[in-house]
């Protein structure tokens, strides 16, 4: 194995235990920091593949304002201060679901990327690159992801608003 | 790499890191001497000459008292929250260009620690991951005014973090490039400050608001949260939230200088050409700095609402459509064949029009006062 398989290895494995910790935790706010823990590997994975816009970006968005959010949204609404337990009552539903999901995803990734393929070489995505590559090739795709942020982004402020007078 | 290039980075890593803590010991000790020379007061005298190493004796006792674990609080995220507080604000420092760099045995030495190709990126994902250290240092102390002080200081870091990165924006597409040598390099005929001007105002603000200095400094607002979110912080826990916040506050600032007043640039005489660009990055820090300081002392508190309201419904526009400004000078030469200086005259004409136009009572109905009811 090469530095590069020990180091993806060590992330993988990390990555692993703390996404799992997410849905085990009892703890809200503990739960929200594992899934930290969980989506730095995510872009450390990103980092290993040489794309390092890819992954800053991954850790400024998830990490830096996702989880953030999330967290504010927690205190806004429950202020869950110091020790609470947190349950669900649909774990068979979730069960299945999560297998039917692993399942799916396991299908795709062997089906595209089968494991007696060549192996990748690693490609230094420089940030020219992806724009150019977003804005080129890709920029119907890339302007129906913002509408549909956009349409969300509207539908919070309707959602949020109180009529005057009321 | 062998063992020399191993050493000397290990020492630019430990010179690069204790040279920062010696420049927060004796900013602190500025700021209260430049805050004392307002108010007519002396300052801190005791400690060394004229007060010098007051920072250092409170450090040392800091370091020696009790710290406090509240029995309502959460023990480990308590005390993670102080070091995910501390540690951005030198991360952030590690891409900074402070000087052209010197050779040393016959190798080249760079005055910055890791060049990164985003070092953009990596300064905006840093501040955003400071805004940990404030929302679970005030989940975990287990009691009201903490958590009512995270609630606020991230509200105003999120709002202002996007302000912020609007301003990175504008510099990044004007040079053409994320990373900072090359952002400084870029510089060598103007100062980005002179056609980013608006830019770097709306950076400097919500550099302050970023850092929670007063006047945003709603985290803490003595007179009505007793301390925000550090309130149950004591001891050593407590000196890592205060150095945390006094390391940010030079990054923002040697972060300023590298982005709109050219870095290191300046000019420098013949003989030791390392030591001039240092010197002036140095100089450029202090005086931004300094600027810091003179504001502190100079306004009072901003009220929360307005704060919120100053960020979301001025800066954030006023960002956006020098964003939109900026891509125009950046494109429109290219197209029309024109001078940049040209297309950059007409956008400040646009813009100072804009902005006198918004200050003419057209259109504007009396808004009244919100009254909580």
């Amino acid at each position: 194995m090469t530095a590069q398989e020990y180091a993806f290895a060590v992330i993988a494995a990390v990555g692993s235990i703390s996404a799992i910790a997410v849905v085990t935790a009892r703890n809200v706010v503990h739960a929200a920091l594992y899934l930290v823990v969980a989506l730095l590997s995510v872009g450390a994975t990103f980092l290993l593949l040489g794309a390092e816009f890819a992954g800053w970006v991954q850790i400024l968005i998830y990490v830096g304002a996702i989880v953030i959010l999330f967290l504010f949204g927690l205190m806004l609404t429950k202020a869950p201060i110091g020790r609470d337990t947190l349950d669900n009552t649909h774990r068979w539903v979730g069960l299945l679901v999560a297998a039917g999901v692993f399942a799916g995803l396991a299908f795709l990734i062997q089906d595209a990327f089968p494991l007696d393929a060549e192996p990748f070489e690693v490609f230094h995505g420089s940030t020219s690159v992806v724009g150019e590559s977003m804005f080129r090739d890709f920029v119907l795709p890339f302007e129906a992801i913002s509408f549909l942020l956009l349409a969300a982004l509207i539908g919070a402020i309707v959602l949020a608003r109180k009529d005057e007078g009321n | 790499m062998d063992w020399l290039d191993w050493l000397l980075l290990v020492a630019r890593i430990v010179l690069v890191f204790f040279g920062l803590l010696i420049s927060v010991l004796l900013y602190i000790w500025f700021e209260r001497k430049v805050i004392a020379d307002l108010q007519t007061r002396k300052g801190p005298m005791r400690a060394g000459p004229r007060g010098i190493l007051v920072t250092l004796a409170d450090g040392i006792k800091l370091f020696f008292k009790e710290g406090i674990v509240p029995t309502n609080a959460d023990r480990r995220v308590y005390l993670l929250a102080p070091v995910l507080a501390m540690f951005p604000g030198f991360l952030a420092f590690s891409t900074i260009p402070f000087g052209t760099g010197t050779t040393l045995f016959g190798r080249k030495i760079p005055f910055q620690l890791v060049d990164l190709d985003i070092g953009i990126l990596w300064v905006l994902a840093m501040t955003s991951i400071a805004v940990y250290g404030v929302v679970l240092a005030g989940w975990a102390s287990g009691s009201n005014y903490p958590l009512l002080g995270a609630v606020r200081s991230t509200a105003q870091m999120i709002s202002y973090e996007v302000a912020m990165g609007l301003s990175l924006v504008a510099v990044l597409m004007y040079s053409g490039h994320l990373s900072f040598s090359e952002i400084v390099a870029a510089q060598d005929r103007v100062w980005n400050v002179v056609p980013m001007f608006p830019a770097f105002v709306v950076y400097l603000i919500c550099g302050i608001a970023e850092t929670n200095r007063p006047p945003f400094d709603l985290a803490e607002a003595e007179t009505e949260l007793v301390a925000g979110f550090h309130t149950e912080y004591s001891g050593i826990t407590f000196a890592m939230f205060f150095l945390g916040e006094y390391v940010s506050t030079v990054t923002v600032a040697a972060i300023g200088v590298t982005l709109f007043l050219g870095g290191w640039r300046g000019p420098a005489p013949d003989f030791l050409p390392a030591l001039w660009p240092f010197l002036w990055f140095l100089l450029k820090v202090t005086l931004v700095i300094y600027l810091f300081v003179l504001i502190r002392g100079t306004l009072p508190r901003v009220r929360y609402d307005r704060l919120m309201a100053f960020g979301w419904k001025v800066l954030i526009p006023f960002g956006l459509v020098w964003v939109l400004i900026t891509g125009a000078i950046v494109v429109l030469p290219a197209e029309l064949e024109l001078d940049r200086g040209t297309v950059l005259t007409w956008a400040a004409i646009a813009l100072g029009a804009t902005l006198l136009l918004s200050f003419l009572p057209i259109g504007r109905s009396q808004r009244r006062e919100e009254v909580p009811r």
